[in-house]
């Protein structure tokens, strides 16, 4: 450990801050309102600066270097968005303020919704869920509601590729479904045979990853989308990938009904650290009474010299509230202006440089691993991380090494269908020469795995902490805030 | 990888041991194998419960992912192996034996005629290679 955790510095009577004299009578607090027990580090004000500078230093971040973690979308965030989100007025409203006061924050979520609904094709947006597993949710939890209004209740079973985000199978379970995995066909799409089986008077709906986890576009999404609407059934769509999509297609006009985006994805924010992100969901003209609340509305038309008056309201069949308050705001607004920084026609280049970008890396890797599916990809491919010849060389040993060469590993052993996956999503604002410098470092890997396989299985040797006991980790849980006497 | 005879396999990697009508039921040394080092061990069911073909038995997971186990017969339940709470790598160590899950009396035993023998399994395994 090249850093000391903050307990391990801490010295008995050593003092951050030193309070002024008292200028009123001293006054003892009562027993029952102290507590004994309850370890504090005590350091100087310079100890904790160092410790945190110190700490800071040794994370790895969009901003310092390629981050290719593939389905994370880690583009980088431009700092514009920092700084209208820093604005005062609208860093310092606060959530309780009257919807008067903060017409303002009201008509950027309203512009924001407006802007979601045009470049996906949906009828209606809410913003309020709190990231994209929290869209999820809100999506499986529309589609339950809707056939129980609908008086449907044998529609138990919600339909799941196997090349599907892995947070579809848990939220339809979450939500009470019975989760039906579907298996892909050979180019890598749904398999329609199978899912043609699944299409009865049970279905309530599929959740469809597009482009997949293969980073694939599914050939047959119209004529899936058309079976299981036929059937009964709701179509929900995995936003995550939305990247790929931007300005070239829109979700609602395919058949979707329901579908959650990223923000912290797609349009830009900051989520290295566990978030906040932002899922808002939108649905088809039929859902829109379905949708969480709150939704910003315009409640009086403005004219040319008086804008108009937003307010929230709250959907007829609403499934209820997923979040307090009124979801990330912060994120909203980040969102907002990179959308328009941008405008449509940047949109549509973003999608075509991550799809170009992720075809250019592709052609060059393909040359020394397997690619399984091997057909022009969208924002991002898989590559298995593993060679027949090589059988103790695994992907995980590839992604350590990587990290020997400045990288952030790609993601690992996902999706499951593919043997050793290596799940690589280079984004669009990555330029030739970083893919470039990055396909030769996984060339060079490829030749170490043969001529000296023990650079990858001791791998990472130039980083802060050498290779991590995963399963100890696992299985030996120490969860505790302070080291025990 | 070892595939014991005399035991019969599902599609989905489980083992099952028929003793009379009563079976012991776990996952197989290629599931522990694709699984790599298996973490905890949760268990959807208790000791008495009634269970339906299908049904999920244990949630195995592993630090490359998270499998369930599923019955392929229905069923009562004669003991759980409280063991693997503790000992979760036991699934690695010693998948036929230390690492049973289940042991279930059988409404029908016929429900595991469609089973698949050893070789049979390590035909359907070498496919998936």
């Amino acid at each position: 450990m090249t850093e000391k955790t903050i307990y391990e510095l801490s010295q008995p009577g050593r003092q951050g801050v030193r309070f002024p004299e008292p200028d009123v009578p001293v006054q003892a607090l009562p027993d029952a309102f102290l507590r004994t027990e309850i370890n504090l580090p005590e350091l100087s004000e310079l100890d904790v600066i160092r410790h945190f500078t110190n700490l800071s230093k040794l994370n790895y971040s969009i901003d310092g270097g390629f981050y290719p973690l593939g389905s994370c979308t880690m583009k980088y965030n431009p700092k514009i968005n920092e700084e209208v989100a820093r604005l005062p007025g609208l860093a310092h409203t606060h959530p309780l303020q009257p919807s008067i006061t903060v017409q303002g924050n009201l008509y950027l979520m309203h512009t924001l919704q407006e802007f979601l609904q045009e470049i996906s094709g949906f009828y209606r947006v809410s913003l309020s869920p709190a990231a994209g597993a929290q869209g999820e949710l809100v999506g499986a939890l529309i589609i339950k509601k809707y056939h129980q209004i609908n008086k449907n209740d044998k529609r138990v079973k919600i339909l799941i590729p196997d090349s599907a985000h892995g947070t579809n199978p848990a939220t339809s379970s979450m939500s009470g479904f019975n989760v039906i995995p579907l298996p892909s066909d050979e180019r890598g799409n749904v398999d329609i045979e199978a899912l043609k089986n699944e299409c009865d008077e049970t279905l309530a709906g599929l959740m469809l990853t597009n482009p997949n986890t293969l980073g694939l576009f599914d050939e047959n999404v119209e004529e899936v989308i058309r079976l299981v609407h036929e059937a009964g059934g709701l179509v929900y769509g995995d936003g995550a990938n939305l990247n790929a999509l931007l300005g070239i297609i829109r979700p609602g006009d395919v058949g979707f009904d329901i579908m959650h985006f990223n923000l912290h994805k797609t349009f830009s924010t900051p989520h290295g650290g566990g978030g906040p992100g932002s899922g808002p969901v939108g649905v088809a003209e039929h859902l829109a009474e379905y949708l969480p609340s709150p939704i910003v509305t315009i409640v009086e038309e403005g004219d040319d010299g008086t804008p108009p008056l937003f307010d929230f309201y709250e959907p007829k069949l609403s499934i209820g509230r997923m979040k307090s308050f009124y979801g990330h705001f912060g994120v909203h607004i980040r969102a907002y202006t990179y959308i328009a920084m941008h405008g449509t026609k940047g949109l549509r280049d973003i999608a075509e440089k991550a799809v170009l970008n992720a075809n250019y890396l592709m052609a060059k890797v393909k040359q020394d691993y397997t690619l399984p599916y091997d057909r022009t990809c969208m924002h991002e491919f898989v590559v298995e991380g593993a060679w027949e010849d090589i059988p103790d060389v695994h992907a995980l040993d590839i992604s350590k090494r990587l990290m020997d060469y400045g990288f952030h590993p790609p993601t690992n052993y996902f999706p499951l269908i593919v043997h050793e996956a290596l799940m690589i999503e280079p984004t669009e604002t990555e330029n030739k020469d970083t893919l470039d410098t990055f396909a030769s470092a996984l060339k060079s890997i490829a030749k170490e795995a043969r001529e000296k396989p023990e650079l990858l299985h001791g791998a990472p040797f130039t980083t802060p902490i050498r290779r991590c006991d995963e399963v100890k980790a696992a299985r030996d849980l120490v969860l505790c805030c302070w080291i025990p006497e | 990888m070892k595939t014991p005879d005399g035991l019969k396999y599902a599609r989905t990697d489980e083992w099952v041991k028929l003793d009379g009508d009563e079976a012991t039921i776990g996952i197989s040394d290629f599931a522990q194998d694709q699984l790599s080092d298996v973490v905890y061990v949760e268990f959807m069911i208790d000791e008495g419960d009634a269970v339906n073909k299908g049904d999920t038995v244990a949630t195995v997971e592993s630090v490359k992912a998270a499998a369930d186990v599923i019955f392929p017969a229905s069923g009562e339940i004669l003991a759980v192996n409280e063991d693997l709470a503790d000992a979760p790598e036991l699934l690695n160590s010693d998948p036929y034996e230390k690492a049973w899950l289940v042991r279930i009396k059988l409404d029908d035993t016929s429900e595991l005629d469609d089973l698949m023998t050893a070789s049979e399994y390590e035909a359907y395994n070498a496919d998936r290679e």
